[in-house]
């Protein structure tokens, strides 16, 4: 009886490990601070409607609408505002917040995007890209904005 | 059947490299809050510019083409306007001041703690990272015990006045980084602090 019961906590505990892991990555890599229109999140091929406050994963992908704008800041301090009818994704973000060493990158497929880089760009210079349909912008810092389309 | 599956690829990939040739980027670096010009480097297929004036453009149109051009300021602030009208409150960092060996602040703090408040309720959502500092005096382990004390001071001030603990993240980060450096075993009121980042 008692090796039984030992395993269960033991499993139990495991779990409850699990899951505040779990929790605290999901604590995200940047936060929705504004929103204007329609804009959608695209996760594990689930699309749903964004809203402020909204914590994002790497390899989210934001769609705004014709109407819609979003601004994000992410845990490095970078501000990116998503603009009217845009395809965004974070394909891939890490951040150590002691070092600032990290890497952001992201795909722009249509619209536009107003950017201003953060810590991991100011500790390394072009750690952040940019990929478009036609081209790789890396990024030196700070403010620039840019558009990608037909 | 093998032939058909070839042409398959070839016409897809002619596909898109057509696609890739007629799409169109521009890209344009801005001067920022400090006046400091961005910069950017533009790969595209072999060539590699870098925009480092500000309303400096790429209009990357064609294959290759790696033109540089002006865009005046009202073009930008056209094109790009919903865009840069949905641009974030930035991120700022306030410093509050704490007397020697404890969690007492200066008397000078009350107008900072008023800042922090004004500059979270600018936000419809704040996060919130208070990390606390000390000097040098005393050992590397008391002084880690005393940051992290200072910064959950800063904490249950915030708290009491009504932010979500959940908003918060609090750490010490003990004497590892001074805003002055100094020798070992040297008072600094500049180093006894905490960091209070908004964003």
């Amino acid at each position: 009886m008692r090796p039984k019961h030992f395993i269960t906590t033991f499993c139990l505990v495991l779990v409850v490990i699990c899951f505040t892991i779990s929790v605290t990555h999901a604590g995200g890599i940047g936060q929705v601070k504004n929103m204007k229109g329609s804009a959608f999140l695209e996760r594990n091929r689930n699309q749903v409607p964004l809203k402020v406050g909204d914590s994002l994963q790497q390899a989210d992908k934001i769609r705004t609408g014709l109407d819609g704008s979003v601004g994000i800041i992410f845990v490095d301090n970078s501000s990116f505002s998503v603009g009217p009818n845009t395809v965004f994704t974070v394909d891939q973000f890490a951040f150590d917040s002691t070092t600032h060493e990290g890497v952001f990158n992201t795909s722009l497929r249509q619209g536009t995007l107003a950017v201003k880089s953060g810590k991991i760009v100011k500790q390394t210079p072009e750690a952040m890209k940019i990929n478009t349909r036609s081209s790789v912008l890396m990024v030196r810092g700070t403010r620039f904005v840019v558009s990608s389309g037909y | 059947m093998k032939t058909c599956s070839v042409i398959a690829k070839i016409c897809l990939l002619v596909t898109f490299s057509l696609l890739s040739a007629c799409s169109k980027d521009t890209v344009v670096v801005l001067p920022d809050d400090d006046g400091k010009i961005g910069s950017v480097a533009v790969k595209r297929v072999w060539k590699k510019v870098e925009l480092n004036k500000a309303h400096e453009v790429t209009q990357l149109a064609g294959l290759a083409s790696t033109e540089i051009l002006p865009m005046n300021k009202t073009e930008v602030e056209h094109t790009f306007a919903e865009t840069l009208a949905a641009t974030p409150v930035p991120p700022v960092s306030l410093n509050l001041y704490f007397k020697e060996g404890g969690t007492q602040l200066m008397p000078e703090s009350s107008p900072v703690i008023e800042q922090i408040f004004k500059e979270i309720s600018k936000r419809s959502v704040a996060e919130i990272t208070v990390i606390g500092h000390t000097d040098r005096v005393g050992t590397v382990q008391e002084n880690d015990a005393l940051a992290l004390k200072r910064a959950q001071s800063v904490l249950k001030i915030l708290v009491e006045r009504g932010i979500k603990l959940e908003a918060i993240d609090a750490a010490g980060r003990g004497e590892r980084e001074p805003l002055v450096a100094t020798k070992d075993e040297v008072a600094e009121p500049r180093n006894r602090r905490t960091e209070i980042n908004i964003r």
